[in-house]
């Protein structure tokens, strides 16, 4: 099998666009597509049954509340990150069954858009909204403020991020995805060996998602300088905020290269230029040096956030300040210099030297001090800690054991002549599963059942929390031990079928872990809609369930649109924990109106206009996308002329609002 | 830091502490907007960092054809630089004429500034209309193509400033010099010298070192 369908040709209407690009032929996406066109209409029209339109349109997709945008963020990501799995079973499937001369059940054209679609969707469209959408959650509670710096642009943001989601998507269904990779490398996603539209729906997706990234980076590094309450000194600034602030100045520092770095390929596919290609002076190892400048900060920008959870959660359930604060927020800082110094060890082999290949070795090595020191401060804050094993906690713990394992094969790879052994095999797969998985999503699931009953107003269910926290602990191991002992017998990844049927039982073993993490993810979905329909049970009137430490839990589960009706002044670094033990007093009245950033449907329609420019331009469709490039133009122009974008909140709404949470606290004290 | 003090402070204090500000008065409106403007610059500025990379990387790989002496004629282009540096001028008397609140001295200057951006970008369309015409067309090499991209992305980014300059003419006159305006004055201002710095990379980079080489 090679290039199942060749590239068509271009009309002056459709550009490459015809019935042909529907994957009528693979009855796998048949059946997908089925499926979502019947889910799509049913949940269309129950939101049309119980007339929710309005209240979708007014009370979330035109928000500009950052909560609310950090919601909406994190169900984006749980959408994705459930066809990111989808992916992954599929794989796995695959592997499994490819020995002794079978070919599996997916043709190397499907196969290859499959492990490509699996790296992208989980990076840019799972692990990024999660972390943006909690930092966008929690960052403006914990440092005192109403809202972020500039919140048009925020939930801008978040809907460049859906277009760019909504784009990779389509792609299941008309056309294809890149098989190239996650990352794309040229020669093979040039136009010379993939001539159709997978790569351009690759390129054009993270371009516009990419936008909402540093865009959403700068609103939050100037939130978190400019808004914070006053007396709050950076460093008395919660951990979490510190590490959000490190993840945004990476995001910002490291975003813009890869879109420079995607602009490049782009032309070198739309315009014929040379910068990647084999021959007319191109280096293709150029965009490999580029892609990792931004990809290693990149896993960075994932898992600072999620350290900053750990660290307060490793606080809260310990009933302790922090161990070390200071050598935190250095170790964090050392961290995010460190992250781009280090991109070359993910091409050891490509042949620069010993001294070139040895400076990076030893930098990224020198990364795991930082990160060790982080290990030692929630170890020592645990050590004689009066120790609660809720769930956020039993995450932060399972996090320690996992991503020491994956830390540790981490520095094995940074080892150059290891390297050179293991490059590109499974082992390698193993090792950033195991930081990725045991880093960033048990971080987010600690994140999760420590934040949602501050988001809701009722906690999560246990019983369930724990079925999942369990199958997934089980499951990771189940997993991703065999890819490990694989990697080290010599398998390399990516690969379809295999010939020696004593390798087989491991890929069973994996299948079936991947088998136990579904089961994880089932009973995750299960804890939630349990929670949901159990609200009344595991209401939380208090606002401060776990007996938190940071500003977060001064207000009231959820908090009011303004968040704070007076802003806190801040004494120590555990702000709230300070104010509790120092017996403050809730303030009950004098209440003044609170201005407040007017909602708007700019940012979705500029999006729209942005996704209709994506599959356009992916479809070469030239008339469209000068239309809707021009319709974009305008729209933002036409925007600037509105001078009026927020509204007080008169004092007696406050107060209103005010009053029925004092009674609330009456009735729960 | 100092936590240790902090702790004993938490510990002797009796008389109370104001835990609450409630005397606040919202921030003054725009307030960070200077400071997110200023990243998001920084963020632009990596990607010309870039550009640049590529070209110092890629601007020697000539693929048989021609390199920099054969096609830059130095008196267009510093006519061009001349160009822009004088729109940073002219920009600067806009908000000279911004500070002493006269709003038909801003437009005027702004006005100003557009034209000699327009002539700049004229002469580097005739500059990419003649390469072309002779062969060397972003696709003759990867010198030429990262010449292209990078030269061609600070056009862009001029050509976007212009379309901006029009807009703030239509605002100011509608609006006057209103804090609003004046902010965005200030932003498109720190805007426009931004790529006056960059082409002075440009300038020296691709075109006199490219002269030499």
């Amino acid at each position: 099998m090679t290039i199942p369908h060749p590239a068509p040709e271009t009309g002056p209407i459709l550009g490459k666009l015809s019935l042909e690009a529907l994957p009528l032929h693979e009855p796998i996406l048949v059946v997908t597509f089925i499926g979502v066109v019947l889910g799509g209409i049913a949940v269309l029209g129950l939101i049309t049954k119980f007339r929710l339109w309005g209240y979708l349109w007014t009370e979330w997709f035109t928000t500009v509340d950052h909560k609310r945008i950090g919601i909406m963020y994190m169900i984006l990501g749980l959408i994705m990150f459930l066809r990111g799995f989808a992916d992954a079973i599929m794989m796995r499937l695959q592997q499994a069954m490819a020995f002794g001369g079978s070919e599996g059940y997916l043709t190397p054209h499907h196969y290859d858009q499959v492990f490509t679609a699996h790296g992208v969707i989980m990076i840019f469209f799972v692990a990024m909204p999660f972390i943006t959408g909690l930092m966008n959650y929690v960052v403006p509670l914990q440092i005192g403020a109403r809202d972020v710096s500039f919140p048009f642009l925020n939930n801008f943001s978040f809907w460049m991020t859906t277009a760019g989601a909504v784009l990779t998507m389509i792609s299941l269904f008309v056309g294809e995805y890149a098989q190239t990779g996650w990352l794309a490398y040229p020669p093979l996603s040039g136009i010379a060996y993939s001539p159709n539209v997978g790569v351009d729906y690759y390129i054009w997706g993270l371009q516009i998602a990419g936008v909402g990234t540093t865009l959403s980076g700068i609103n939050l590094i100037v939130t978190i300088l400019k808004l914070r309450a006053p007396g709050m000194g950076l460093m008395k600034m919660p951990v979490f905020t510190w590490t959000s602030l490190c993840a945004n100045i990476l995001i910002v520092a490291s975003f813009p290269i890869l879109t420079a770095t995607l602009v490049l390929l782009t032309l070198d596919r739309y315009v014929g230029t040379n910068f990647f290609t084999n021959d007319l002076g191109g280096s293709p190892m150029m965009y490999v040096n580029l892609i990792w400048i931004w990809g290693h900060p990149e896993v960075y920008i994932l898992v600072l956030p999620l350290f900053g959870v750990f660290s307060e959660v490793t606080s809260t359930f310990s009933g302790k300040r922090l161990f070390g604060y200071t050598s935190m927020v250095y170790a964090t800082i050392c961290i995010t210099i460190l992250s781009y110094l280090v991109w070359l060890h993910h091409f050891f082999t490509m042949g620069s030297g010993a001294s070139v290949n040895s400076f990076f070795g030893i930098t990224t090595m020198v990364i795991s001090i930082p990160t060790g020191a982080k290990l030692f401060n929630w170890l020592f804050t645990m050590y004689r800690g009066r120790i609660r094993f809720e769930l956020p906690m039993m995450w932060t713990i399972a996090f320690m054991l996992t991503f020491v394992i994956g830390g540790m094969t981490g520095v094995l790879l940074a080892v150059p002549p290891a390297d050179f052994v293991l490059h590109n095999s499974l082992f390698l797969i193993a090792h950033f599963h195991n930081v990725i998985i045991g880093g960033v999503l048990f971080g987010l699931f600690a994140a999760i059942n420590y934040w949602w009953p501050k988001a809701f107003g009722f906690k999560l269910d246990v019983f369930w929390g724990k079925i999942s926290f369990w199958c997934w602990v089980v499951g990771f191991w189940v997993a991703f031990t065999p890819l490990y002992i694989l990697g080290l017998m010599g398998v390399t990844r990516r690969m379809r079928v295999f010939d020696d049927p004593s390798l087989q039982i491991w890929f069973v073993i994996a299948g079936i872990g991947a088998a136990i993490i579904a089961a994880g993810i089932g009973a995750m979905l299960v804890q939630f809609a349990v929670s949901i329909w159990r609200r009344k049970e595991l209401r939380e009137e208090s606002g401060d369930p776990w007996e938190g430490r940071t500003l977060e839990w001064a207000t009231s589960s959820p908090p009011p649109d303004y968040n704070f009706a007076f802003t806190p002044v801040i004494h120590d670094l555990d702000a709230w924990y300070d104010m509790k033990t120092r017996g403050h007093q809730r303030p009950v009245d004098g209440y003044r109106d609170i201005h407040m950033p007017s909602n708007t449907g700019t940012g979705m329609i500029l999006s729209g206009f942005c996704l209709v420019m994506g599959f356009a331009l992916v479809w070469h469709i030239w008339w469209l996308v000068a239309l809707s490039f021009a319709a974009t133009i305008v729209g933002a122009i036409y925007h600037t002329f509105n001078y009026k974008r927020d509204f007080d909140i008169p004092a007696a709404t406050v107060t209103a609002v005010e009053e029925a949470r004092t009674r609330q606290l009456a009735a729960g004290a | 830091m100092s936590v240790p003090t902090m702790t004993a402070n938490a510990l002797t204090a009796d008389e109370p502490v104001q835990f609450y500000d409630l005397d606040e008065h919202a921030h003054p409106e725009g307030h960070s907007t200077m400071l997110g403007f200023w990243i998001y610059l920084m963020s632009d500025c990596l990607i010309f960092a870039i550009l640049f990379a590529c070209y110092a990387v890629l601007g020697g790989s000539y693929a048989a054809g021609p390199s920099p002496k054969d096609l830059f004629d130095l008196k267009l282009i510093a006519l061009n630089t001349a160009m822009l540096l004088f729109s940073s001028i002219t920009y600067g008397f806009a908000v000279l004429q911004m500070q002493q609140g006269k709003v038909k001295g801003v437009q005027l200057w702004l006005a100003v500034t557009a034209l000699f951006g327009l002539a700049f970008l004229g002469i580097e369309l005739y500059e990419f209309h003649h390469l072309i015409e002779i062969g060397a067309g972003p696709q003759r090499s990867a010198f030429l193509s990262s010449f292209f991209t990078l030269v061609g992305t600070h056009g862009l980014h001029v050509t976007f400033g212009i379309v901006w300059l029009v807009t703030l003419m239509f605002q100011l006159s509608k609006h006057g010099l209103i804090a609003a305006n004046k902010r965005r004055v200030m932003c498109l201002s720190m805007f426009w010298h931004f790529l006056d710095v960059v082409w002075i990379g440009v300038f020296t980079f691709v075109y006199l070192m490219g002269v030499l080489r």
